[in-house]
């Protein structure tokens, strides 16, 4: 092969590895890849941010399963990335971001938008590279964008100098990976599984505790397997909405500070906790000290830094979540004739009692406000469930993963551990691109919308017919909720207003058709609208009601057996059954 | 509880500030960190002594692990490792004194390196307790300034880090 540049070698190197779609956004220092671009079969997406490429190039990967990619020059370039990747970094989400940087003469003397990214981004990163000679290109691209995609996935950044883009060389393609320092381990041990099969056959009320993990694994049949062969109930985390089909019998849905009775209770109460690809979260655990203060507890994770991180195992498993289901299914089922074959019927009971009385609650009335619950409720019926529901960060996420009946895995994308508002437009693109057959929704509040919403100029001029709802309630909703219940009221600096910015026009300037809703009567028609355009995104502003809150809700901090309800119960004086309080009740760590 | 640790890393540019960076960020103390080369060109080599008063090790071994980078990681058991420091301090020595710092210096097999008017330098190396014990010592001629490499360890017998199981896999 005849002579290249580095930035033609990037390209080479990206094609090597299959990669269809960049968002990015070109600058100084990365200009050189963007002329070999123009030749390449990898399609570019001009993004209006380089937030909104690192969270698109985030929704692309949870939607597909395959690693984003997204690009940005030095300096501000790269720095405006680093939201999008630390939110791919705590949601293990396998991202390659490639990034320009000054030219190797220039590095160290605070050249014009030079920046240590290398530096700046590695604790948000699985890891990064800075290439200093353009014979590495290939290797490293190859190296990125496996650990990116393997073991525990995660987010990669590759710093390239200007020079070395521009740089002349004979191209070899990457050879074999060699990483000594990387070696994921995917098989499970089988004596651990064996431990764990053991202990689910002598426990009483056990509960499947699926994360994130399953998702990545592409392991939900299995987990829909074990869980209906052994009958245990599932809960399925913030990060494993849709893994399990809500309607299924066994499927007890999130659990959580803002999941609901059953789950919550199913997991306090429980004398065996089954986590598969977890990572016992504060938002799940609630006060970890109180946190299921009963049981035993079997932890599989891919990465073993999870296992007995913040609640110790009693049988810890490191493996990918696929092999780890299919292994103690094979065990379960060959130990038969030895172990005892509980019944879970009396516990089913149980659960299934606490689901009729306690389901998620609102109230619309015909005149009142709309309610934010029956918005979200009718896109979920009149998308059958069958959507990609993306959503941003606060109230509207919450009331997405609860009133959204999901049917299948990679339909619910969220910024789950990070918790980066402004995520859901972003995203939503993202995931348009990698799924153009899919019918895709993002859920968003009026204060993430305003973070990100530049990307409606990307996906107009793209044509990304994305669809956006918007619950409009004026304010910082959840800042709100805890300003009224945990600042006596004290509303300080949340207020929005639902006329600024005017939503439609706003969309309508971007190129994007703009609906507002007001009244309930007029959710359905819109949200049909809305899915009959395929030409551009189409924005509804629901203007909801600002005083509704997210119910159930276990306050930062406390335990949850003292799950809070909300005002749909109070009729009902709720004698939620509670723990002994056995358990310290010691200060600690609270995490707002 | 303070452990010592040795771990292997590929010698490139950053290692250093990714581990060290780990360390503070995660909340574990470093005590002392010493780095050097090893009979490997390619790997570099550090002995971190680090106080953990609430974590298991575990917890750091298992953050180690997952730097793409990091090779291996051992603790060094007191016991079964031998454990080094070297200390330079620099004390006012004059005349008077002098004589009395050579002795406590050949108590502690330490060498005099450098002698002015009023001051003098000593090497020490031994165990951490042995250069402590030193240093108390000495102090009341008035410490001038000191430096301490940090402590480097290696386990005893025939076996060598590479020998020894990977505790947890990466």
């Amino acid at each position: 092969m005849s002579e290249v540049t580095g930035a033609k070698a990037l390209f080479l190197a990206l094609e090597a590895v299959g990669v269809e779609h960049i968002f990015g956004i070109p600058g100084g220092a990365i200009l050189p890849a963007y002329d070999p671009l123009i030749d390449s079969t990898v399609k570019h997406i001009l993004c209006r941010h380089e937030q909104g490429a690192a969270h698109a190039a985030d929704g692309y990967a949870q939607a597909s399963g395959k690693v984003g990619v997204c690009m940005a020059t030095s300096g501000p370039g790269a720095t405006n990335l680093i939201t999008g990747l630390a939110s791919s970094f705590m949601d293990s989400i396998p991202v390659v971001a490639i990034t320009g940087q000054v030219p190797r003469p220039a590095m160290g003397y605070d050249a014009f938008q030079e920046s240590d990214i290398t530096g700046i981004a590695a604790p948000v990163t699985k890891h990064t590279f800075l290439v200093m000679e353009p014979e590495d290109i290939a290797q490293t691209i190859a190296e990125a964008f496996h650990i990116a995609g393997t073991g525990r996935p995660g987010p990669v950044l590759v710093d390239i100098p200007k020079d070395v883009l521009q740089a002349k060389f004979e191209y070899k393609p990457a050879g074999p990976i060699e990483l000594p320092g990387y070696q994921p381990t995917s098989k499970p041990n089988h004596r651990q599984v064996v431990e764990a099969a053991k202990l689910i056959s002598q426990s009483e009320r056990p509960v499947l505790y699926a994360g994130g993990g399953i998702i990545k694994a592409g392991a939900s049949k299995e987990l829909v397997q074990l869980a209906e062969m052994t009958g245990i109930p599932v809960v399925t985390t913030l990060m494993a909405r849709g893994v399990m089909p809500d309607s299924h019998p066994l499927c007890l849905g999130m659990p959580g500070m803002h999941g609901n009775y059953t789950a919550v209770t199913a997991l306090q109460r429980s004398d065996l906790l089954i986590g598969i690809g977890p990572r016992f979260d504060d938002r799940v655990t609630g006060k970890l000290s109180s946190f299921a203060p009963e049981a035993k507890v079997i932890h599989a994770d891919i990465d073993p830094a999870e296992i007995g991180k913040n609640r110790k195992a009693d049988v810890p498993i490191v493996g990918d979540a696929k092999a780890v289901l299919i292994e103690l299914i094979k065990t379960i089922e060959s130990r038969r004739a030895k172990d005892p074959q509980p019944d879970f019927s009396q516990w089913r009971d149980t659960v299934n009692e606490w689901k009729a009385k306690y389901p998620y609650k609102y109230t619309q009335t015909g005149n009142g406000p709309l309610k934010p619950q029956y918005v979200v409720e009718r896109l979920a019926a009149l998308t059958d469930g069958n959507a990609i529901y993306c959503a941003g960060v606060g109230q509207h996420q919450m009331w997405g993963s609860q009133f959204i009946p999901f049917r299948r895995p990679r339909t619910w994308i969220n910024s789950g551990g990070s918790g980066a508002m402004g995520f859901g437009v972003p995203a939503a693109m993202g995931a348009k691109v990698a799924m153009p057959e899919d019918e895709v929704w993002c859920i968003d509040g009026d204060g993430c919308f305003q973070m990100t919403c530049q990307e409606l100029a990307t996906m107009a001029v793209e044509r990304i017919p994305v669809k956006i709802a918007i619950i409009n309630n004026a304010y910082l909703g959840m800042v709100r909720q805890w300003q009224e219940l945990f600042y006596d009221e004290r509303y300080s600096e949340v207020e929005f207003g639902w006329d600024i910015p005017d939503y439609v026009k706003l969309a309508e300037a971007y190129g994007c058709i703009g609906l507002r809703v007001e009244s309930m009567e007029d959710v359905d028609t819109a949200i049909e609208k809305a899915r009959g355009v395929n030409d551009r995104p189409v924005v509804i502003d629901f203007r909801c009601d600002p005083r509704e809150m997210c119910y159930p809700m276990v306050a930062a901090g406390s335990s949850n057996d003292d799950i809070i309800l909300g005002p749909e119960f109070e009729a009902d004086k709720v004698e939620h059954e509670k723990g002994d309080h056995l358990y310290s009740q010691d200060e600690e760590m609270v995490i707002d | 509880m303070k452990h010592t640790i040795a771990v292997l890393v590929e010698n490139k540019p950053g290692v250093l500030s990714r581990v060290s960076g780990l360390f503070a960020r995660r909340g574990f103390n470093i005590h002392s960190l010493a780095v050097g080369t090893t009979e490997s060109a390619n790997v570099s080599r550090m002995t971190i002594v680090v106080d953990l008063p609430e974590r298991p090790l575990e917890h750091v071994t298992k953050q180690l692990y997952k730097l793409i980078n990091v090779l291996k990681v051992i603790e060094l058991e007191p016991d079964s490792s031998v454990e080094r420091e070297l200390m330079l301090i620099k004390v006012r020595a004059v005349a008077e004194v002098r004589a009395r710092i050579i002795e406590l210096t050949e108590i502690f097999r330490g060498k005099v390196i450098d002698v002015g008017t009023d001051a003098m330098t000593v090497e020490v190396t031994g165990s951490p307790e042995k250069i402590h014990s030193f240093e108390d010592l000495i102090a009341v001629y008035g410490i001038i300034e000191l430096v301490k490499s940090g402590r480097v360890a290696l386990s005893r017998g025939s076996k060598s880090i590479k020998d020894r199981q990977l505790r947890v896999a990466g």
